[in-house]
């Protein structure tokens, strides 16, 4: 399929070119420049390597492409099987696009145990990306649970004063979560013989059993996938987490890591049980729906601004979660576009916050008021940043959302217009931040004299900012690749769909 | 069933062949050398005789694991049909050889920082190695009970061997007294096992109880026989000795303790399990199973010593590796083989880094004492997460593998309860092991913990424990095709 020389080794470069630079990381002495420097280095070398997937990508086609099968290990069956379709493309990119942001974003802000830290968020780089990349079970579920490790060290040795608490419930959250993947992934083989993703999805309904287990099965994946979403009830761990983890370990934990668990349900709820998916949406739809808007009020009431950001991303990955279970093309559509816009704008977000926490090290907003005067160039960018989240035209939020609350309107009205509420809470909380942040007089002498965002900073943000308008307003160079893999998604669906409308 | 001991004598009585040698090569070098370390100890200067006497010791590992090699070139029976040597015999025996060898290495730093001089502490890892090598080879239960012994008393004098703790005299009293307790259990079983088929050897069993129905009396015989071996690997509900023993011993001997004669234990509980194969056996193993798992994570949330935290989470492990005993013959075998090469490199890894850490009259032994650890010595402290994130059983160590690996087979064998029980058991224990880890790296140090260079025999040893944690995790393909042959021979 794609018949230049660097394809079909590409992914195998994309996933351990970060886990490479953490090795070779070790080796280095405990010079602090030095390290930041090779970590800066290493990232963007990987960021540009990932580069070669959209470019050399074939659009307008369905199926997986730069593949590689190699067996991994005989007995058990476990191959070494990867490959990217449009669904999985771009959270690559994403991933690999924000890791270099945040050495950036961590160069003054890390200043003990350097070279421990930025190894860390290079393995969870590699970690990442292989769960995005993986089509055989085991090799996802290695992933899956190889990320849990370096983002537990990121909080809880990096963050802030009940970093312990919070990296030890993201742990524990997400872990015994995950063990009933692990045991729904063992059913699966044991009545299969296989971890193939791609086998699984087009022979499961044949297989003997199948159907008595199938419900199980769709929860034990979707409950880890939930936790890590995560989805009302099970969003406790998200806050604490957010809130002590340091700036970077924010950013990819709402750029990417709860992707995850969005992308799961989309490549393997949907994939592997499209029955029960259907069966049990009702239901998500309302968690979803209750996650859009309490995690919007809720937000609003947030007196510390990490805080008010981390409730954001419940109520955007309410959205998500309503696109996935509206089984409408726009609505998945929609919902890979909110995962992109959300990891884009909410990363800057944490930037951003993380660049007040650094000056004044709080991130209460009364501590903060008329901003605008001594940190001119901050309050642009933040407001461009909050307009993109809040879903202004022209910007990444609003197709996302447009397009999932257009598909939620084709399954269920009600469910589309509950939907659109969240929409209008996201600016009043955004806005009304911004508004607390920024305006007015300065209420505290202390901050008169707040630096403005340094090149550094910049650099770091404004790649951000520039995203987010391109994708407002061009969407098309993404949805291209997106749209045939959604469709394909969307199948078993159709099919279900039409033959109802022929009895 | 009276007549079938008139079987008996029809093995040809002749004199042992030089082939029948061959077979149990690896116990005699590994006693020959033990017995030069005795010899050798009262000759030399007590003061100067700690390292020559642990590196012949060491040695005679290294020509114990190449006599494997020897013995592996000719399988077969061996001494009248007492000795087995297959696929899976060898197998132990270079798991067991492998661990006495990284323990001598352990034990090098910590005799001489805890000032304990007597040579025979390294024969007795070796007599040891000779008793769970052939419980491991041995097809006859009088001969798997002598074996037992021989290791077992090894093990209650290693307990003891901090002689100024009075800790240390109470594990070793407890051990010996509760131990000769359960290994009376077995004997009691193989008196019954014979009494029902007239036979001590697995084979002829196995074949007698095939052929009719399988009289009430062995039953009893397998249980009770279970009941001896569960002690030995500190499964539930025999497990209470645990914590107290591994607390009071020799931190690298509790290593030695807990993947040996646990391995070799293992060995012999799958012959009986799988070879005999008296189905009663299975409900008694869920259960016990069921418990271990349970009991030992939730025992170990609460505990403060890190030794007695490494008990609890070795009850636990034993739990997971009974699961694979529930399965089927081919990948239970499979399945608990490798989980115990995985269990030993990273517990024996472990408890390298907790016997360097210990001092001298073990004095840090405390999770308190571990804080600040990442910061005082990275590398140490680095290895040490590798291991406890091996034992949570997170990818790419060999933790995960064995445990995936044992789920797997539980899976397939529709043990779905189980299943269930051991993956919320995996998730709950991460909890304790996670604890160490934050302690040594979110915590600061409150007391003053001295950071004392790892010697290189450590070092080694601990490298060797990583390399295999790493190996088995990400290439676990040659091994897991090691035990899959094993199983197919064993079970056929």
């Amino acid at each position: 399929m794609n018949n230049d020389a660097l394809s079909p080794v590409i992914l195998s470069l994309v996933t351990f070119a970060p886990m490479a630079g953490a090795l070779l990381l070790m080796l280095l002495p405990r010079r602090d420049r030095d390290i930041r420097i090779f970590a800066l280095v290493i990232s963007l070398l990987t960021f540009v390597l990932s580069l070669h997937l959209p470019v050399y990508f074939r659009r307008g086609r369905e199926g997986f492409q730069f593949l590689i099968d190699k067996p991994w290990i005989a007995a058990p069956n476990i191959h070494y099987h990867m490959g990217v379709d449009g669904i999985s493309l771009w959270l690559v990119v994403l991933t690999t696009f924000l890791t270099p942001l945040c050495v950036l974003i961590s160069w003054r802000s890390v200043h003990e145990r350097v070279k421990e830290f930025f190894i860390l968020l290079l393995l969870l780089e590699t970690a990442l990306i292989g769960v995005f990349t993986s089509l055989d079970l085991f090799l996802f579920y290695f992933f899956w649970e190889a990320t849990l490790i370096p983002m537990a060290l990121l909080i809880g040795i990096f963050g802030h004063e009940r970093k312990v608490y919070a990296a030890v419930k993201f742990f524990m959250y997400t872990m015994i979560a995950s063990v009933f993947m692990l045991a729904a992934i063992l059913w699966l083989y044991a009545h299969t013989g296989t971890f193939d993703f791609v086998y699984l999805r087009d022979h499961l309904a044949s297989i003997p059993h199948f159907g008595a287990a199938a419900q199980w099965l769709f929860l034990g994946f979707f409950l880890a996938f939930a936790v890590k979403v995560p989805l009302f009830p099970f969003h406790t761990w998200l806050p604490d987490a957010h809130v002590e983890a340091p700036t970077a370990g924010s950013v990819l934990l709402a750029g990417v890591l709860l992707k995850m668990g969005t992308y799961g349900m989309l490549r393997f709820n949907l994939g592997l049980f499209p029955d029960q998916s259907r069966h049990n949406a009702w239901w998500i739809a309302i968690l979803a729906l209750i996650g859009i808007i309490y995690g919007a009020l809720v937000a609003m009431v947030q007196p510390n601004m990490k805080k008010l950001i981390a409730y954001s991303s419940v109520s955007h990955l309410g959205f998500v979660v309503l696109g996935i279970f509206s089984f409408t093309q726009a609505g998945l559509n929609g919902a890979m576009f909110v995962m992109l816009a959300h990891g884009i704008s909410t990363g800057a977000l944490f930037m951003l916050a993380g660049v007040l926490h650094e000056r004044r090290h709080t991130y209460e907003i009364s501590e903060f008021g008329g901003l605008a005067e001594p940190m001119p160039a901050y309050a642009v960018l933040f407001l461009v940043i909050a307009l993109a989240s809040a879903g202004l035209p022209l910007l990444n939020g609003f197709v996302g959302e447009f397009l999932v609350l257009s598909g939620a309107f084709q399954a269920k009205p009600i469910l589309g217009i509950l939907g659109a509420t969240g929409v209008i809470w996201s600016a009043v909380y955004l806005l009304w931040m911004y508004q607390r942040v920024f305006y007015g007089k300065v209420t505290h002498a202390v901050n008169n004299s707040l630096r403005d965002l340094s090149g550094l900073e910049k650099t770091a943000v404004w790649p951000c900012a520039v995203v987010a308008l391109l994708m407002g307003v061009a969407p098309i160079l993404w949805l291209s690749a997106i749209d045939p893999a959604v469709r394909a998604a969307l199948t078993p669906f159709v099919n279900v769909a039409s033959r109802m409308v022929g009895q | 069933m009276i007549t079938a001991a008139l079987f008996l004598p029809a093995y040809s009585p002749a004199l042992p062949q030089r082939a029948d040698y061959v077979r149990v090569l690896p116990e005699i070098v590994l006693s020959v050398f033990g017995m030069v370390v005795m010899v050798m100890e009262p000759l030399l200067d007590e003061h100067k005789s700690q390292k020559l006497l642990g590196f012949i010791a060491l040695l005679g590992a290294l020509a114990g694991l190449a006599a494997t090699g020897v013995m592996a070139q000719n399988p077969g029976l061996a001494f009248w049909q007492m000795v087995q040597v297959d696929a899976f015999s060898v197998f132990f025996h270079v798991l067991i050889i492998a661990i006495a060898a990284v323990v001598i290495l352990t034990s090098y730093e910590y005799m001489a920082v805890q000032r304990i001089r007597a040579g025979e502490y390294y024969a007795l890892i070796l007599f040891g190695a000779v008793g769970m090598g052939l419980m491991s080879s041995a097809v006859e239960l009088v001969l798997i009970f002598i074996a037992l012994e021989i290791s077992s008393i090894s093990s209650y004098i290693l307990a003891g061997f901090r002689r100024r703790e009075a800790s240390s005299a109470e594990s070793s009293l407890k051990y010996f007294l509760l131990g000769s307790f359960a290994t009376a259990f077995f004997l009691y079983g193989v008196a019954l096992m014979f009494g029902a088929t007239g036979s001590t050897n697995i084979g002829q069993i196995s074949h007698i109880l095939q052929q009719g129905p399988v009289p009430i009396l062995a039953y009893a015989a397998v249980a009770l026989m279970f009941v001896g071996i569960g002690f030995k690997v500190a499964a539930a509900p025999f497990h209470i000795w645990t914590p107290d023993v591994y607390e009071g011993a020799p931190a690298p001997i509790v290593g030695f303790m807990s993947t040996a004669p646990k391995a070799a234990a293992f060995a012999v509980l799958l012959r009986i399990v799988f070879v005999i194969d008296v189905h009663a056996l299975f409900w008694i193993i869920w259960v016990s199973a069921a418990l271990s798992m349970t009991l030992g994570n939730l025992g170990a949330l609460v505990q403060t010593n890190v030794k007695r935290l490494l008990a609890y989470s070795s009850i636990a492990h034993a739990g997971y590796l009974l699961v694979a005993f529930a399965a089927s013959p081919q990948m239970g075998t499979s399945a608990a083989m490798f989980y115990s090469a995985a269990y030993a490199a990273m517990n024996l890894g472990a408890f390298a880094v907790v016997s360097h850490f210990a001092n001298s009259g073990e004095r840090y032994v405390t999770l308190e004492d571990y804080e600040g650890l990442g910061r005082s010595s990275p590398l140490l402290a680095a290895t040490f997460t590798v291991f406890l994130i091996s034992l949570i059983g997170i990818p790419i160590t060999g933790g995960f593998f064995a445990k995936f690996y044992v789920f797997s087979a539980a899976v397939k064998a529709n043990l779905i309860g189980l299943t269930i029980i051991g993956v919320l058991n995996s998730g709950i224990g991460a909890y304790y092991y996670l604890r160490i880890i934050v302690v040594m790296y979110m915590r600061e140090a409150r007391k003053e913990v001295p950071a004392t260079p790892v010697p290189f025999a450590l070092r080694l040893a601990i490298a060797v424990c990583m390399l295999a944690t790493f190996y088995l995790g990400l290439f676990p393909g040659s091994v897991l095709q090691h035990t899959q042959d094993s199983a197919q021979q064993l079970t056929q």
